[in-house]
This record gives C-alpha cells, structure tokens and sequence, in this order.
C-alpha cells in the first residue's frame, strides 16, 4: 500500500468529497435525466451513457441537504461499484489531487452519523478538509457501514 | 490422454446424444408401428454406431451393452421378431444405460461404477425366448471366423475388448439361473455380426467398408457409415444417408456465448437505427432519407438473421415427452397416445430451456390426474386410449404452445373444497368465483388435488412453479377444462426475450413502454363520453367493456405522480384506456397519452431500482432518452387488481383470534415421528414453503434465501438443520420467525390446520396440553430460536 493516493475531489454543498480515481470511470456535464416514480428518494433518475442505462444518485439527499439553490444543474461523477456503474450527482467537480497517508484521520465522532457513515475519514489539507467518500454506502444494502482507515 | 483423443471422445459423446434423443423417439414411434423396417434399420445403425465406436475408444462396457442391443435389433430387423412391450423396455432401458455411461464419461472421462449385467441378462433373455434365436447359430456359425476377423483387423482396440466381453457376459451367465447353456452364447455372439452383414451383402454389396468406418473414424461415423450406402438401391437408407451427408458439410457448431454477444450488439444497432430514423425525419435531405431508410431495412433483416440462429424447433423440448408419458402411463396402468403438432415451430433456445421444466410437468400432471385409466375411460364411453396432444404454433409474434388431454377435466367442485381446506380463499370468496377463476386456483402454490400422493405428482407441487417459470420468461398460461372432455393448457410465450415490441403511453413527463404481450385492446373516450361512462364505485373507477366491469388505474396514480383525490376529469380531454391483462384479470390503464408502438430492447434496472415491481427494466428510445417499461404483473397487484391469494390464510385466520379473549389460534403441524405439535399463531411471521434446490447448506447448518436476507433453518428442537431429505420433489414447510430484525425458519415437517381453541394449559407442564382431541406439544418459536443459538447474541424480544 502506497503513502500516496490520487482523489477525484467534488463539491457538494459546503462539503468537500475525494473518492479514488481508480474507482470512477468519468466526470460527464449535467445529462438528461428520466425521474423514475416509486423509487427511494436517494435516486435521482436515470441516464443513458452510450447505450448503457445508469442510475443517478443525488448526493444532497444522499446526505440529507437542501437541494441545491438556483437552476444550476447537478454534475455526474460516474463510480464503479461492485454490480455497476452509478452516477453521483455532485455540485462541481474539483481537481485530480494526489493526498498523502499521514494527513488523513478518521472522522471524528461529533460529526453527524448520516456523514460519519458516509465517509472512510478526513484528509486534513492545507485551508480544507477533505472527505473521502465511502461509495460501499451508496450500495442498496445500507446499514454495515465499517469506517476504514485507509482506503486501498 | 491427448488432446486428439479428447476430441474424438467429445465429436463421440456429441453425436450419440444426438442420436440417443433420436433413438428414444423411434423406439417409441415403433411401438405404434412394429413393422417400420426402415426406422428399425435406423436403429440398428445408431446403436451399431455406437458400438462400434466404443470398441475403437475402449469402452468395454458401452460396447457391451450397445452389443446385446444390437443383438436383440438384427431379428427385429430382419422381421424374425416382432417388438413387444417388453422389448421396447428393454432397448428403452438400453439407451437410458448408455446415456449414464456416456455422461459418466463427461464428466470423468470413465465409463462409471455402473452395473449392467443385469440389463444385458434382459436383453439377452429377450433375445433367448425368440424362435428366431433358435435359427441363428445355424446361419451365424459359418460366418463366425470372417466376421471376427474382419473386425479385429481394423482395429486393434477391438480386439483386446472383445473377448474381454464374452468372457464378461459368460461369468455372468453361469451366475444367472437361465437355463440355456453357456456355450450358447459363442454363437449368438456373433450372430449380430454376420447376420448385420449378410442382410448389407445383399443390399448393396459394400458393408465390409461401412462395417469397419465406424471403428476407425469414429468422428465422422454417422456421415461415413451412411456414405456407402448412397449409392445403393435402397432408397430408405440412401435418403437418409444423403441428408446426414449434407448435414455434417453444411452447419457448424457454435458457442451460445458468442451468439449472445451477437444478439446484444444487434439490440444496440436496433436502438442507433431507431435514433436515426428519428433524427432523419427531421432533416429534409433525400440522401439521408435514403441512408437511413437503407439501415432500417438491413437491420430488420439483421436481426432476424441472428435471431433465427438463436431458433430452434421445439421438437428439441418435445423430444423427450412421448418418454416421459410411456413411462408415467405404464407406471399408472394407463394407455395414452402423444400426438404432436407443430413441431417445427421455432423460438429462441433461452426459451426452448426454459420451457422444458414447465412442460415435462404439465405432461406429467395430463397423464397423472387428467387421463383415466382405460377401464374408466371404456366405461365413460371413450377409447381406452387416452391421447395428449402437443400443438405448437406462432400467433401474433408470440408462440402458443397447447397441452390438451382428452381425460376427464379439473373437478372444479373439488378445487373448491380444496382451496377452502387449504385456507387458499374463504368459503364465501370460492362460492362467489366462476368456472374460470376457479379453474386458475390450481396455479396458486401449494394446491394440488391429487387425492393420494403418487410419486408423480400430488405433493403439493407443481403448477404454481410451472406458472412462475413461465411467467419468467414473459409468459402467461391459461387452462381451460370441461369436464369429462378433457384439460387444455395454453402457454403464450415471446418469441425471443431480448427484444420485444412494445407501446409506448405518457403520464407526466415521462414516456413508458408497456410489453405488448399483456395488451389486450385500446380505448379512447372522447371527453363527454369518459364522463359519462366511467363510473365511480366507492372512489374506484371502473368502466363498462361489452357489458363486464372493467376495474381502471391511473398510471400517475400508480406512479404515485398525483394523488386520487386530485383526480379531475379535463372537459377538453379525451381518456386513453390501455386495456392489460394480468394473469387472468383485465384491467384498464388510464394513460396522458399513447404515442406509439415500438421494438425496444429490455435493459435490466440498476440494484436502487430492481426491488420496485412496477419496473420490469428500461429501455432506451429513439431520441436517446431513457424510458422505463412497466411491470403490467407488479403493476396490477399494486392497483390491487390481483388480490394476492397466498398469505391470506393468516390474515383471516388471525384477526378473530384477536378478538376472542381466550382463545387462541394454533397452528398444528405434523413433525413425521408420530406426535402433534402446536404453534401459536401469533407467534408466526408467515408460512413458507421451500422447494430442494432453494434450500442451500453453509457450513453444517442449512439456510434459504428470504427476502434478501439469508435464513437459518431450525428444527422443532432448537437444532440447527444439518440433514435434509434430498428428495427432490419435496417442499420443505417452514415456519418463519422474526426477531431483533432476523428471520429464522422453522421446519415443522407437515402443515396440519390452523385451529382456534381455548386451551389448558397445566402450570406444572407448560410444555403440552390438548388440542383437536390430541396431546399436543406446544411450541415457542422464540425459546427455539433462542436455544438454537442462530441468532446474534442480545436482548431477546418478548
């Protein structure tokens, strides 16, 4: 395991979001969404990636925030996970960083569980800390959320 | 073993379950007609064949029991003997043993623990009692040397197996109490040999060539041991020789894999030709007119070229049924006929597999429960032979396959009774149901009428599984009976499941596709007329279709886009009714709008979105947008169209209880050894029912999948589950209890009754009492779950 590791940051509301570049295919413009009725709040609708259907997930309810203000359209940060490709709606996306190990710590306990589950823990930036997204929450099966220190 | 061999074995087992499937059809076709010389002939050159080719592979005991076929075929042939019943099982069961001894050696390349002597003493007894077995140590002996030789110089294999065989047979024979000699058997040994040849020599002078080819180049047997022939004069023989010829030259052998991947890229291609016909509509240009008209044509033709490779006659589900029915029926003592029509009828092999299952069962349950037996049969003044007919045929983009008896019908008196002693429907709902609804209980699980249980069918089993499996696959059946005529079952399949024609309808914003396989009919109410017809009963709209109610949804409602209570008839609008069937209800579908038809390719929903039932996938439209396809099913049972049957047993059985005071609902159950024991019903999530092959073992402790959750099952004892009956038909009834979030099954063995009692309970043992007149040991289900330690450690619930 190496001390280093490159993020794909975004923002979502004051919040800011890394997850491992290794894990996200690509970052797409706001796409045209079809709303599907009946399902969880979390899904926002669903795209079409080149022939692929995709489901959008809307981090703001994912996290439980306001939508966001103004007619802004959200931002797609298509992840790879286990049974798929999904797609995080996100404010703006941020530069490709590269973070080193020791300035990260796990989130600390007085943050929001709906947060702290959501998160394998902070990287203390220099003016910023920096969340590193947890996708295995994002996953139907919600609940075991084991924080890991370090995401490999 | 090298890799050549490996591919002649491989070519070997090919061609013989090839022809195996063929042979079992013959045989039974012979049956009707003994004296086809030509399908004899063909049987004989199959299984002599196979004979030959294991003797080259080294397969003494493939060899040895396709020989005393063989043996027991030449005077069958040569019209010295005339096949009887007991023959016809004999060679049955040959082919069955060669079937195992050929997927012994798929599966690890050896013949097999097997013992066939048996089976060989059968064939050779058979042979024995014929006159004509008599005459042929006469002819065979003096032909006995060639013969041998000729064989033993092709190959060197055959050699060494040969007399290995006899010497086989002989020690068996001394063993056996037949009284015929043991020199006897040199000569019939033999005689399939010469006699094979004699008749060759006459025909067409060349068997000495189709004789050895086999042995030689077993790869290429079927092809080359008709090749000879071809030019004789016997035209039987030759036809076939050449259309096997010209089989083998013409088709080739493909992976499905790689025809999936086909079919998925032409799915794509039919989704950017959609698009682009689109987008050419819009574009006043001749020349992309022309273009895309041009792609529209070849990607039809496209896709019906690589879905017609993907087609096969469901002769290949069928094949194995007049089996199937031949033994059910001497096993009940009956007598029935299986006509088939339409055999040739193709769809997509997904389907063909799927279906196999489904309809292996309703023959099964034909035979079973519907075709009497032949004295009953001769007294309800019918033939004494019963007959099963298998159609097939395409309707409307869809295949329709029927399943018709000629036997005495479904008893509808006693579907009622049972669905009321089942707990299926209340008295009152059964009394208030009509012929076909009734008749459709028998597809509900855990229904079965069989009055004893037979080790066919009755287990409770069967059609409920048969209707899911279709269903799976897109499909609907339906049954129609009249009494003492007889049973017809009606499956409706899709041609192909990749990619199917839909309508597309509004609501909102969004577009919808609906399969047209549940559409029934359009219908389009001005304004006024909506007014006026569609009638609200008690806030339920439902409209008069030729005189029958027809329940109606609003899909916005359904979608849960706008609530009932907005619900506002708009004087300038027309109401669009998309008339659905769902299972056997009708139901109207009030949409915004309906647009068009449309072939869309069904793309699966991500996992946020599979557990709606209202969503059968999504699929992609020709502007690019994505549009997901309704569930008409999941659709109707959330409208409450389809009251959901199962489960109501414990909804209705449980309220008075609440009510009562004292008494309690109990649920009896039968734990085989004997005793009776009792639940009680409050304590009780749901009942269940597991069919073998759900129930998976981790570890020493057995479990189901449940609601997304894995379940441990536990016995009435507290133990954990670490021994099933693997009897394959059997559903295991389980008793589901639900703890600190966790499901535990109970396997409670037989699911007696649901009785209401006040009972007595002795202080000193809690642990029993009376109940319906029988000592009774009581059951809590939560000290099982407790002392079965399969729940996490915690506060246990009350």
């Amino acid at each position: 395991m190496s001390d280093q590791a490159i993020l794909c940051t975004f923002r979502v509301d004051h919040l800011f979001f890394g997850i491992e570049v290794s894990h996200v295919q690509e970052v797409l413009r706001p796409q045209q969404m079809t709303l599907v009725p009946l399902a969880p709040t979390v899904v926002h609708g669903l795209m079409n990636l080149r022939g692929q259907i995709v489901t959008a997930l809307d981090m703001r309810k994912q996290l439980k925030l306001p939508p966001q203000e103004g007619d802004r359209q959200p931002m797609n940060v298509l992840v790879r996970m286990g049974d798929g490709l999904v797609s995080l709606l996100v404010d703006e996306i941020g530069d490709v960083i590269e973070v080193s190990r020791d300035q990260f710590e796990p989130a600390p306990e007085t943050l929001p569980e709906v947060i702290r589950t959501a998160v394998h823990g902070v990287y203390k930036l220099p003016g910023r800390l920096l969340l590193l997204l947890d996708t295995k929450t994002l996953t139907v099966q919600e609940g075991s959320s084991n924080p890991v220190a370090w995401a490999g | 073993m090298m890799d050549g061999f490996d591919e002649v074995i491989k070519e070997f087992l090919v061609e013989s379950y090839e022809s195996l499937d063929q042979l079992d059809r013959d045989l039974i076709e012979l049956e009707d007609a003994p004296d086809d010389r030509d399908r004899l002939a063909s049987i004989f050159r199959t299984v002599h064949t196979i004979k030959g080719t294991s003797g080259f592979l080294a397969l003494p005991k493939l060899e040895r029991v396709a020989h005393v076929g063989e043996n027991l075929l030449v005077p069958l042939r040569d019209g010295e003997l005339t096949l009887e019943h007991d023959m016809a099982d004999g060679l049955l069961g040959m082919v069955d043993a060669i079937r195992e001894i050929l997927g012994h050696l798929e599966n690890d390349g050896g013949e097999g623990e097997g013992n066939y002597e048996p089976l060989v003493s059968k064939l050779e007894g058979l042979l024995y009692r014929s006159p004509a077995a008599n005459l042929a140590p006469a002819i065979a002996q003096p032909e006995e040397e060639p013969s041998e030789e000729a064989t033993a110089e092709s190959t060197d294999d055959v050699e060494t197996c040969e007399p290995e065989a006899v010497g086989e047979s002989q020690g068996n024979e001394t063993e056996d109490e037949t009284a015929e000699p043991t020199e006897t058997l040199g000569p019939i040994e033999p005689q399939a040999e010469s006699a094979q040849q004699t008749e060759f020599e006459q025909q067409a002078g060349a068997e000495q060539p189709t004789g050895d080819l086999p042995k030689s180049q077993p790869a290429a047997a079927a092809a080359s041991g008709a090749q000879p022939e071809s030019g004789s004069s016997d035209t039987g023989s030759s036809g076939r020789g050449d259309r096997s010829h010209s089989l083998a030259d013409s088709t080739i052998r493909i992976d499905v894999s790689v025809l999936d991947k086909l079919m998925n890229l032409v799915g794509e291609l039919v989704l950017s030709r959609n698009q682009i016909m689109q987008f050419s509509h819009s574009v006043e240009d001749p020349t992309i007119a022309a273009a895309s008209q041009r792609l529209n044509l070849i990607t039809t033709e496209l896709q019906e070229g690589v879905m017609k490779t993907r087609m096969q006659p469901i002769r290949n589900a069928w094949s194995k049924l007049p089996r199937v029915v031949r033994d059910l029926a001497s096993g009940c003592g009956k007598n029935v006929q299986v006509q088939m029509e339409g055999a040739d009828t193709e769809l997509d092999k997904t389907i063909l597999e799927a279906i196999k299952d489904p309809l292996t069962h309703i023959v099964r349950n034909s035979v079973d429960h519907g075709i009497e037996s032949s004295e009953d049969r001769v007294l309800a003044g019918k033939p004494a032979a019963g007959t099963l007919w298998l159609r097939a045929f395409h309707e409307s983009g869809q295949v329709n396959i029927e399943i018709a008896d000629d036997g005495r019908g479904i008893d509808l008196d006693r579907v009622r009774h049972k669905a009321i002693e089942k707990g299926l429907v209340t008295a009152e709902q059964a009394a208030g149901m009509n012929d076909r609804e009734l008749t459709a209980l028998i597809l509900l699980p855990g229904f079965s009428t069989a009055a004893k249980v037979t080790n066919v069918s009755g287990r409770g089993v069967g059609m409920d599984v048969v209707k899911t499996n279709i269903e799976k696959i897109g499909g609907t059946i339906d049954i129609h009976s009249t009494p003492g005529k007889g049973t017809t079952l009606r499956i409706k399949i899709p041609l192909t499941l990749a990619i199917v024609p839909a309508l597309v309808v509004k609501s909102g914003q969004e577009r919808y596709a609906i399969p047209q396989v549940s559409l029934l009919e359009l219908v389009r109410l001005d304004a006024e007329r909506a007014e006026r017809e569609i009638e609200i009963l008690y806030g339920t709209p439902v409209y008069r279709l030729r005189g029958n109610l027809l329940p109606l949804l609003y899909l916005d409602e359904q979608l849960k886009l706008r609530e009932p209570s907005e619900r506002t008839l708009d004087p300038d609008d027309a109401v669009n009714i998309v008339v659905l069937q769902a299972e056997d209800r009708q139901f109207g579908l009030i949409v915004d709008g309906i647009t068009d038809t449309q072939e869309i390719v069904v793309k699966p929903l991500g996992s946020h979105l599979k557990a709606i039932p209202t969503f059968a996938g999504a699929t992609i439209m020709g502007d690019g947008s994505v549009s997901l396809i309704l569930d008409v099913n999941g659709l109707a049972q959330q409208g409450g169209v389809l009251s959901e049957h199962h489960g109501r047993m414990l909804e209705d059985s449980s309220r008075p209880a609440d009510q009562s005071g004292d008494n309690r609902s109990w649920l009896v159950v039968d734990p085989g050894d004997q005793t009776q024991a009792a639940v009680p019903l409050e304590a009780v999530a749901r009942l269940e029912e597991f069919a073998a092959d759900a129930i998976e073992r981790v570890d020493q402790q057995y479990v189901v999948q449940y609601r997304g959750e894995i379940m441990p099952l536990v016995d009435l004892q507290g133990r954990p589950v670490g021994h099933m009956d693997d009897e394959e038909d059997k559903r295991t009834q389980v008793v589901v209890y639900h703890e600190q979030e966790t499901s535990v099954g109970i396997v409670v063995g037989r699911i007696v009754d649901i009785v209401e009692e006040s009972v007595e309970i002795d202080a000193a043992h809690p642990e029993r009492t009376v109940i319906t007149g029988r000592v009774t040991r009581i059951v809590d289900p939560a000290a099982i779950v407790r002392s079965s330690g399969v729940l996490p450690p915690g506060p246990a619930a009350a």
